[in-house]
């Protein structure tokens, strides 16, 4: 061994070599994670589940909802009456727990229709206020059964447990009735 | 404490078998001559019944996987396939789902027997901790089981739960889609669900083994929560004493879980996972199983998201701190006459949780989870404050006076007789 002691610093080659041994052996662990974990998240099917769809709305009527599914998730497509824009657009935005506005939800000459994603932002229960004899909560928008979280008619969330606002997907208007999403 | 091995191999081949792998000695020390405290009550069955439950969850899954479907599409059908079709399939079916019921009656005794004779204190601190973790453990095998029927209940409870971690800041939403492998629960997630089902108990077989190591390096605890001081007054060997009682408890405790498997197969489940899964409606009233209400009735008291997660979650940690929490030396709570009525105040608020667990959560259901919410981790402050202060009775100066004193004369001597002849009555 003393032949491999490098007096000057007291370090040895066995040193350097442990040290190595020991980065690369990190580094490889480090490398061998990444696909364990990897395969964890969504998977190229389902991600191409995700395109664009088109949908027409010209059979809801207003007053009615509808629900339909975009990336496996739940969209609630909902004609709203002019009482409803009404109340959606008289609410003082700075007493809201998520602050938006009724226009920043919308898209601009077409406010009748409100789309939203339709899991409640508190733990994903699907609220009740589509049906014609569903609850509507107390702002005329969605009751959350699972922990009472109220919306308004704007999908903003008023009362309850929940965080959010019911968030607007990505979309667009191409034609009078007819919207793209995703 | 068990002291050296009493095992003298009998024949030629066990002699040779134990030259190289000490296999029935173990089982000898550890089962025939291991020596148990002398009173212990049957409070002290649960533990074997415990393990019985584990092999009955691993032999009645591992059947029901032989005809179960993972599919989202198919899940729900395959389980009706084993209920209908399949040679006593009803049976394995109702006895697993049963069986997960009948684990956590079992668990929840042999948790409150810890907390009531202070069976977490000194020197058994791990093995206390070990069995948070086995608490665990069974807990997230048996959410994940639930899911697998594709029922409503499970589509929901598995939508509820996993996003429990969105709350979370910043990583939540990326916790979650990882979770799901998708954009919310659908077959990626039953699929990993299924897997991790079928390893946890399996995991969960594994902390068992270090969780009797331990106890077998600290010995049991017992009624009085007096150490063993003299293993030939104060204790017994497991076979026959131990064995037998633990058969007796393990019998009438089969009794009772044959009762709800064939007259009452769906008493603790819910009627809407009957229903096949629909991502689109959500049941009016979501519950979880029974077993993890009170922890539901908690996540609901608190107003705010991530604050509520977080009480849940502490809700069954600060179990683990409870070795450090407690500051009384004495370990049984029948010679504490303070943290005794604590005991029982803390009992009956775990059973109003799991009751408000099951409530709507609205108006006053919310304010009274919060009370009690408060009265749950209260106990645990309680706990550190009085046992700086609480004057504990006379203590039994050993395991053998307790019991000689309780006794009467003629019969005393019999039983001190019984046991010092024992070491030589072959095991
Ligand atoms: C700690 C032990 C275990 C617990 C607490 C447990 C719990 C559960 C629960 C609560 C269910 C739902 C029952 C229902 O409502 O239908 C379930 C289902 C299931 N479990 Fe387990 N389980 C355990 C061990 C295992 C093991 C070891 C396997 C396989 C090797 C297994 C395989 C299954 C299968 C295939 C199902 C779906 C069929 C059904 O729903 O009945 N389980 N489990
Ligand atoms: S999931 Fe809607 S209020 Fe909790």
């Amino acid at each position: 061994m003393a032949h491999a002691t490098d007096t000057s610093t007291g370090t040895t080659r066995r040193d350097f070599l442990m040290l190595a041994t020991g980065a690369a052996g990190a580094v490889a662990i480090g490398a061998a994670v990444i696909p364990l974990v990897s395969q964890l998240a969504p998977d190229a099917q389902t991600v191409a589940a995700g395109a664009p769809i088109d949908v027409d709305l010209a059979p809801v009527a207003e007053g009615q909802a509808i629900k339909l599914f975009w990336r496996g998730k739940l969209i609630f497509v909902r004609h709203r009456t002019k009482k409803e824009i009404e109340e959606a657009k008289a609410v003082d935005v700075a007493t809201l727990r998520d602050p938006q506005t009724d226009e920043q939800r919308t898209k601009a000459g077409h406010e009748q229709f409100l789309i939203i994603y339709g899991n409640c932002t508190h733990l994903g229960c699907v609220p009740l206020g589509n049906a014609p004899g569903d609850p509507k909560g107390d702002f005329d928008g969605w009751f959350c059964p699972c922990h009472g979280s109220h919306y308004d008619s704007s999908g903003r969330i008023r009362k309850g447990p929940a965080p959010l606002n019911l968030p607007v997907p990505p979309y667009a208007f191409n034609g009078d009735t007819k919207i793209k999403i995703g | 404490m068990s002291g050296h091995s009493s095992y003298v191999p009998k024949t030629g081949i066990e002699r040779w078998l134990d030259a190289r792998l000490p296999i029935i000695r173990l089982t000898h020390d550890s089962a025939v001559s291991y020596p148990v405290p002398r009173n212990l009550n049957y409070l002290w069955t649960f533990g074997g019944i415990l393990a019985f439950m584990l092999v009955a969850q691993i032999v009645t899954g591992i059947i029901l996987v032989m005809h179960y479907t993972p599919h989202a599409t198919m899940a729900f059908n395959s389980v009706e396939h084993i209920m209908r079709d399949v040679n006593y399939g009803w049976l394995l079916r109702y006895l697993h789902s049963n069986g997960a019921s009948m684990f956590f009656i079992a668990v929840y005794v042999h948790i409150f027997r810890g907390l009531y004779y202070g069976s977490y204190k000194a020197p058994r601190e791990v093995l206390w901790i070990l069995g948070v973790v086995i608490f665990l453990l069974m807990m997230a095998t048996a959410f994940m089981g639930y899911v697998l029927p594709w029922g409503q209940m499970s589509f929901w409870g598995a939508t509820v739960i996993t996003n429990l971690f969105s709350a979370l800041p910043v990583i939540g939403e990326t916790i979650v889609t990882f979770l799901w492998g998708g954009y919310s629960v659908d077959n990626p997630t039953l699929n990993r669900f299924f897997s991790l089902h079928y390893l946890l108990p399996f995991m969960i077989f594994g902390v068992v083994v270090l969780h009797i190591w331990a106890l077998h390096v600290v010995g049991q605890n017992n009624p009085t929560g007096v150490e063993v001081k003299n293993v030939q007054k104060d204790t017994v060997p497991f076979t026959p004493y131990a064995t037998i009682k633990d058969l007796f408890g393990m019998v009438v405790f089969m009794v009772v879980f044959g009762w709800f498997v064939f007259y009452q197969p769906n008493f603790m489940g819910h009627a809407d996972n009957y229903i096949m899964a629909n991502p689109a409606a959500t049941p009016a009233h979501i519950v979880p199983e029974w077993y993890f209400l009170p922890f539901y009735a908690i996540l609901r008291a608190i107003p705010d998201k991530l604050g509520g997660v977080i009480a849940m979650g502490s809700a069954i940690v600060v179990l683990a701190f409870l070795p450090w929490i407690d500051t009384s030396k004495v370990k049984s709570m029948t010679y504490r006459p303070i943290a005794r009525q604590l005991f029982w105040a803390f009992f009956v608020v775990c059973i109003a949780l799991g009751y408000l667990g099951a409530m709507p959560a609205e108006g006053g259901y919310v304010i009274a989870s919060q009370i009690f919410t408060a009265l749950y981790f209260g106990y645990f402050v309680a706990l550190f404050v009085v046992g700086l202060f609480e004057r504990p009775k006379a203590l039994p100066t050993s395991i053998a006076d307790a019991v000689l004193a309780s006794a009467h004369g003629g019969s005393a001597a019999r039983i001190a007789t019984a046991t010092a002849a024992e070491p030589n009555v072959k095991g």
